[in-house]
């Protein structure tokens, strides 16, 4: 038997729907209890997010007048209570609950779970600020566990070869979402630790939801991380999302860039050190040179100074000496000559011609001359003869030579 | 030497130089070495590329090349 085939357009099944809903009356007005997700405040202050429970999800949006009047901040993991009808939102061909106002009822099953582990986690120590240790400042080996197809592990090899291309990167490509991530992560920590690969661990996933990060909340990934033999740097999710993970590493990356860079140094600035250490070293060596220079300078100028002062001395000293015996021997000598200048004057005084006039001598003299001889005169010659108190002209009456001196 | 202990050979040089402790001849000596670790950091930093390996299951290492979703 043949039926009529029943045929519409897209548009007319939603548009169906969409009265179909509209008119059922319970729909149009109701509370819906569930957990918030994929919680987003849009920039036109709208807000979309999907409330859940164990079984199912819910598309909702709450437009900005509604979300104005709203008492408290929705975030993921909220329990809430939201009233609203349920339409069809055609284009998408999705039915969503249109919410007039939500309730805050309590925090949802994961942030409990969460709280309730890092506490008893953290009770046992492995959190203890003091387990933390140092990440090697210039690392020749780097792991990474995370996934090889996410954004995350692009912008973390990026950055790692960009900053310090001297090491090498591994990476483990580990699932970070569902069911089997925490497993997978361990054995990827794991794996770095027996084949002994890598010198710091880069352990992480790009953001999202609280479910999509609880694979680092989960007790096997927290111990695997704080019992890793080689230091962990943990990279989940955004600045605002903080997981157990984060509070086992040694280090907390706000993202996996963050941790890239955290992981190695930069070589630009190591580069900027070395040649400012070239430049420095030249610089020392110059001053110390000419330091030394002048130290040398200034040492031999003072030696010079000193031997020359020292030969000064010695010569004032000799001067002195010479200056002294000088003093001596002229004193000697003057002695010598007073005594000679007395005796001979003595002497002189015994021979002065006065003296012997004294004693009946006399000296006769022509024109001023003394006569010593006969030969002196002639006879008649005018002469006079000297005695003490005065002269006697006289003339030569005769001449007799004698044999002889008379005196 | 790795890079490592070239830096901090090159780090201790510079120190040593600038604490002024030393002998002419003996800070001759250290800028001597001083630049052949410079020359030899210079050398690492303008060769260096870097590998990226990544672990296949059966635990072997293959390059990475990014293959982003």
């Amino acid at each position: 038997m043949e039926q009529r085939r029943r045929e519409a357009t897209v548009t007319q099944v939603n548009n169906f729907l969409k009265v179909l809903l509209e008119r059922t009356d319970a729909l149009q007005n109701l509370w819906v209890k569930g957990e918030i997700s994929n919680f987003k405040f849009h920039s036109s202050g709208h807000i979309y997010l999907t409330l859940k429970d164990e079984g199912a999800v819910l598309r909702a949006v709450m437009f900005k007048s509604a979300a104005m009047k709203l008492a408290f901040r929705p975030e993921n993991g909220m329990k809430v209570a939201a009233r609203g009808r349920i339409a069809v939102f055609e284009r998408d061909g999705q039915y969503q609950l249109y919410i007039e106002e939500m309730e805050q009822e309590g925090r949802g099953d994961l942030y409990r779970l969460f709280e309730e582990l890092k506490k008893k986690l953290g009770d046992e120590g492995l959190f203890d600020s003091a387990k933390k240790r140092p990440i090697p400042p210039f690392p020749t080996k780097i792991g990474i566990v995370t996934s090889p197809t996410g954004a995350a592990a692009r912008d973390i090899i990026n950055i790692l070869k960009r900053r310090y291309p001297i090491a090498e990167a591994r990476l483990y490509p580990a699932l970070v979402q569902g069911v089997s991530a925490s497993a997978s992560i361990v054995k990827g920590i794991e794996y770095f630790n027996q084949a002994k690969c890598a010198d710091v661990l880069i352990v992480g996933r790009g953001g999202g939801s609280i479910e999509d990060l609880w694979a680092f909340n989960e007790e096997a990934t927290v111990r695997a991380v704080r019992s890793s033999e080689i230091p962990v740097i943990s990279a989940v999710g955004h600045e605002t999302d903080f997981t157990l993970t984060d509070f086992a590493a040694d280090l907390r990356a706000p993202t996996p860039s963050a941790a890239a860079e955290l992981a190695v140094p930069n070589s630009a600035d190591i580069r900027a050190f070395v040649e400012t250490s070239e430049g420095r070293m030249k610089n020392l060596l110059l001053t110390k040179a000419e330091n030394r220079e002048r130290q040398l300078a200034l040492l031999s100028q003072r030696a010079s100074r000193a031997s020359f002062e020292r030969k000064i001395q010695t010569l004032a000293l000799l001067c002195d000496r010479a200056a002294d015996n000088l003093t001596k021997e002229y004193e000697k000598a003057l002695t010598a000559r007073e005594k000679l200048f007395s005796q001979s004057a003595s002497k002189l005084d015994a021979l002065s011609p006065l003296k012997v006039f004294s004693r009946g001598y006399s000296v006769a003299e022509k024109d001023g001359k003394a006569i010593v001889s006969v030969d002196d005169v002639k006879k008649g010659d005018k002469i006079s003869v000297v005695v003490t108190d005065g002269t006697i002209e006289a003339e030569v009456s005769a001449l007799e030579r004698k044999m002889g001196y008379v005196i | 030497m790795s890079f490592e202990k070239a830096l901090k050979e090159l780090e201790e040089t510079v120190k040593k130089l600038e604490s002024g402790d030393t002998t002419l001849e003996e800070a001759i000596t250290l800028f001597e070495k001083g630049v052949g670790l410079t020359k030899e950091c210079r050398k690492k930093l303008d060769e260096a590329q870097m590998k990226v390996k990544m672990i296949t299951e059966n635990g072997e290492e293959k390059d990475f090349i990014s293959t982003e979703a």
